[in-house]
């Protein structure tokens, strides 16, 4: 049945544009995809961990700078009178440098800030990505700074028997970012499922609990910041060969909301929800844009996030799932959830 | 050294608004464990109050400002019936996101009034600075300083000296037995984010003058405070007033002697740091247990 | 020096300070392979902070705990489930919005580790392992008795029931020494009475077993040895019958409740 959806809707976005021709929806229709792909990411940590990481598109940035980089070239002084000149290498190197050097910065924050909780690891994870900020808009030599990296080539892919294929049309970056965006939810979905993913279950519900059954929560939160940094990293990368120039605004705050939003809406914790979040978020200014000004667009969203959860706090995703299943018990919440640091710290 | 000694003035000045910032979101950190993303914008409505009291509706430069602190105080208690009253009870995350989306949508809203042109305060003090020997501070600059001193005690005795104090010190301490002891936990709740809203307001009032005022304004001020609150430590108030004059130092430093740019990486590099290597804050108390 | 072999857990000069209020002081016991002992002293006795140490929550101010010979001093919590020991807790004993089978996979983490790659990409190796878990999971509930509930959420669980995911939960980790934390608390008798026999199967099967309780007639029925705190301190050791007619034990503990043991 699940599955059953699953290849529908992948065969309803693949059948897309063969009906739409519209230059401008296709355009919102494949940096959505993009977005999806980032919200997905963040969903890793916020539905599947509880983690609330606000520095998210961080990570994306930096796979956009480190692709557009790798394939631009660049020559850089460094302290002591180094030098670093890199020729420029093709786009999809970049891409998978993009995922690589994204998964090791989401390893190192992970490392530092996840020992803290709560209210101080979303402070130091909005400040990781300020920070990356202001080096893209202060190191001119590397970044341009706000001149922007412009004419980013496009990506090349070596297709077998076909020879190489530059992805310039916006059919075809509507395809490599529908792959991707596949490829993501199965990995994903795959990683939940397992054994890394219960584990990541059972410290969101009671990480006292989890670490008693052995579970590292180092080790385990860890996993999971690099897995969701690498598939930031990717999106990052694909936006940036696709809008083909960054500037440091891509680290805006208001673009970790923008996910934080599609996966809230979407419903967090659910494979399906940024899916659904994403689209609502990323086609709605395309249909908001004649009748509001963009500064009453934001308003929306601003209110759109604060009733979702006042009303729906589970998501749409959820929701739905919870009105079509088959009535489970209700869960009495007076017993469990709460008393985990209680235990531990009261001495009869 | 005497540009040295220019550094320390400046610092002053930055730093007492700063505390004001630090001290009102720590209230609301300590007392109500509200992650307060509104804080920014209620230091921008703060500069906005104080623009259009001076300007559009001629009132003196002086009376502006109590006019924005009442704002603050007003918009604060608003924010707190409307979106935290029903939510009382939610995780933190949930109160954090429902105060993103309050963030955003006032802040699109401060853009849509009054749009994004920065606009400046005239203000009644003479052009030229007080010049003492090798430093020079503007009489505004001064002004800002003693204000923000005046607001800092104020602040002080009202936690210390009042019946309300008292009550939001017990709420502070243990919220079920304050409840018990018949102290009313929503007034306080309220009372607690008026003040704190309405000192951020204070100090866009003040600091707004200073340099130009506009929507995004708030947001570097929003990080400015987190990084205060956590340097002194989660609802302590000394510890904000120090933490104020520590970043204060630290972004005249690191514009001074590092680059300018990197002025406003300062506040996230503190917070990085400290949460790295001393997560209870500097100033925090002895850690309690059971 | 006492012949180590025998000896499972060995808790030496233990001593544990909050500020200036002392928890623990000085409190020696060891437990010996295949025994069931018993934790027993007044509210404060510092019982659970006991239990604490030896789990890793918390660390000693002063002191030692060895399992086996190995030292536990500084050792995180899931390095010392790694060593065998496997403790329930008081009040949180289930993962509330998991089914109680889910419970268990969770539980069955020590067990089931595969690499990354090979979980993602559901190769051979994981499937059997992923198949392994899932029949282990099985065992598991039934051994508890809860095969009836295996598919409502735990959280919906009554809080015997509860207190039986979290018995299951510590045995999936396949420990070889249990330590259950007021486990019969909020039990009505016959469930006291299915679960003192639960005990004993766990033991039948080379479990040790540390249990710290307030249910005397369940602990009198079930320990092979019974130490009694009081104030942080230690003022008995012995076997039931010999704890049930200590003076000091009837004078400090027993003294309201002596009548039902």
């Amino acid at each position: 049945m699940k599955s059953a959806i699953a290849i529908l809707t992948v065969v309803a976005f693949a059948s897309v544009p063969l009906w739409l021709r519209d230059p401008y929806l296709m355009n919102a229709l494949i940096t959505t995809g993009i977005f999806i792909i980032g919200a997905m990411s963040l969903n890793l940590l916020l539905g599947f961990t509880g983690q609330l990481s606000l520095g998210h598109i961080a990570f994306f940035g930096i796979g956009a700078y480190v692709s557009a980089l790798t394939s631009l070239g660049f020559d850089v002084g460094l302290p002591f009178g180094f030098r670093i000149v890199h020729d420029p290498w093709p786009p999809i190197v970049g891409f998978v440098l993009a995922i690589v050097v994204a998964g090791l910065c989401g390893y190192l924050v992970g490392l530092l800030s996840f020992r803290v909780r709560g209210a101080y690891f979303v402070i130091v994870t909005i400040s990781f990505a300020e920070v990356v900020r202001l080096v893209a808009l202060n190191w001119v030599e590397l970044t341009q700074g706000p001149l922007a990296l412009t004419n980013i080539p496009s990506i090349t892919i070596g297709l077998p028997g076909l020879g190489d294929l530059t992805l310039r049309t916006k059919l075809q970056n509507y395809y490599l970012v529908l792959a991707v965006a596949v490829v993501t939810y199965l990995l994903i979905s795959r990683l939940v499922h397992s054994h890394f993913g219960r584990a990541m279950r059972g410290l969101m519900e009671n990480e006292t609990l989890a670490v008693s059954v052995g579970i590292d929560v180092t080790k385990t939160l860890t996993l999971a910041a690099v897995i969701s940094a690498g598939i930031a990293g990717a999106a990052g990368s694909l936006y940036a060969h696709y809008i083909r120039i960054i500037d440091p605004e891509v680290f805006a705050f208001i673009n970790t909301v923008t996910m934080v939003i599609m996966v809230i809406t979407g419903g967090k914790g659910s494979l399906a929800g940024p899916v659904v979040g994403g689209m609502i978020f990323g086609l709605l200014p395309v249909f908001l844009r004649p009748i509001m000004a963009p500064e009453a667009q934001w308003i929306a969203y601003g209110g759109v996030l604060i009733g979702i959860l006042f009303v729906l706090p589970r998501g749409i995703v959820p929701s739905l799932a919870l009105r079509f299943a088959k009535p489970r018990k209700r869960i009495e919440p007076v017993t469990a959830v709460a008393f985990s640091e209680r235990d531990v710290k009261e001495h009869a | 050294m005497s540009e040295f000694l220019q550094h320390l003035i400046n610092m002053l000045v930055l730093g007492g608004t700063y505390a004001l910032l630090g001290i009102g979101l720590t209230l609301i950190f300590g007392i109500m464990n509200v992650v307060n993303f509104t804080h920014g914008i209620l230091y921008t409505f703060g500069a906005y109050i104080m623009f259009i009291v001076v300007h559009q509706l001629g009132v003196n430069f002086f009376l502006a400002l109590p006019l924005a602190v009442a704002a603050g105080w007003l918009l604060g208690a608003a924010i707190e019936l409307t979106l935290l009253r029903p939510l009382r009870g939610s995780d933190i995350d949930t109160t954090m996101l429902v105060m993103i989306g309050a963030w955003i949508a006032m802040q699109s809203g401060a853009l849509w009034i009054w749009g994004g042109v920065a606009k400046s305060v005239t203000t009644p003090f003479p052009e030229a600075p007080l010049v003492l020997g090798p430093v020079s501070v503007s009489w505004l600059r001064l002004f800002v300083l003693a204000a923000a001193a005046m607001l800092i005690v104020v602040t002080y005795l009202l936690i210390n000296k009042t019946k309300l104090g008292c009550a939001m010190r017990a709420t502070f301490q243990d919220q079920d037995t304050a409840s018990l002891m018949g102290v009313n936990v929503d007034l306080i709740y309220t009372s607690t984010f008026a003040i704190g809203s309405s000192l951020a307001a204070a100090a866009g009032a003040l600091l707004g003058p200073v340099y130009v005022i506009f929507p995004q304004m708030g947001d570097l001020a929003a990080v400015k405070a987190f990084a205060i609150v956590i340097l002194g430590g989660l609802g302590n108030i000394t510890g904000a007033v120090i933490g104020g004059f520590i970043l204060a130092l630290a972004e005249e430093l690191g514009a001074g002697y590092v680059s300018s740019g990197y002025r406003d990486a300062m506040g996230f590099l503190i917070i990085i740091a400290v949460l790295i290597f001393k997560p209870t804050g500097l100033f925090a108390r002895s850690e309690r247990v059971g | 020096m006492m012949p180590a072999p025998a000896m499972a857990l060995r808790v030496e000069k233990v001593a544990v300070h909050f500020g200036g209020l002392v928890a623990l002081s000085d409190m020696n016991f060891t437990v010996g392979e295949g025994e069931i002992v018993s934790l027993i002293g007044p509210n404060g006795a510092g019982k659970t902070t006991a239990f604490n140490v030896v789990t890793g929550f918390l660390d000693p101010t002063r002191g030692a705990v060895s399992y086996r010979g190995t030292a536990l001093n500084g050792l995180k919590p899931y390095q010392i489930a790694d060593l065998g020991l496997a403790r329930t807790f008081q009040r949180t004993s289930v993962f509330p919005n998991d089914t109680v089978y889910d419970n268990l996979l969770v539980g069955l983490h020590r067990q089931g580790r595969v690499n990354l790659l090979e979980a993602i990409l559901g190769l051979p190796r994981a499937r059997s392992s992923e198949r392994r878990l899932r029949e282990r999971a099985s065992e598991l509930v039934e051994w508890v008795g809860l095969e009836r509930r295996a598919r409502d959420l735990a959280g919906s669980l009554s809080y015997g029931e509860q207190r039986l995911v979290g018995v299951a939960l510590a045995l999936a980790a396949e420990p070889s020494m249990l330590l259950l934390d007021e486990p019969v608390s909020g039990m009505n008798a016959s469930e006291t009475h299915t679960f003192v026999e639960l005990v004993r199967n766990i033991r039948d099967r080379g479990v040790t077993i540390l249990l710290v309780e307030h249910d005397m007639p369940m602990v009198m029925s079930v320990s092979d040895r019974i130490v009694v705190l009081n104030y942080g301190r230690i003022i008995a050791e012995g076997p039931p019958d010999v704890i049930r007619n200590d003076p000091a034990v009837i004078e400090a503990y027993l003294g309201q409740g002596a009548t039902r043991a």
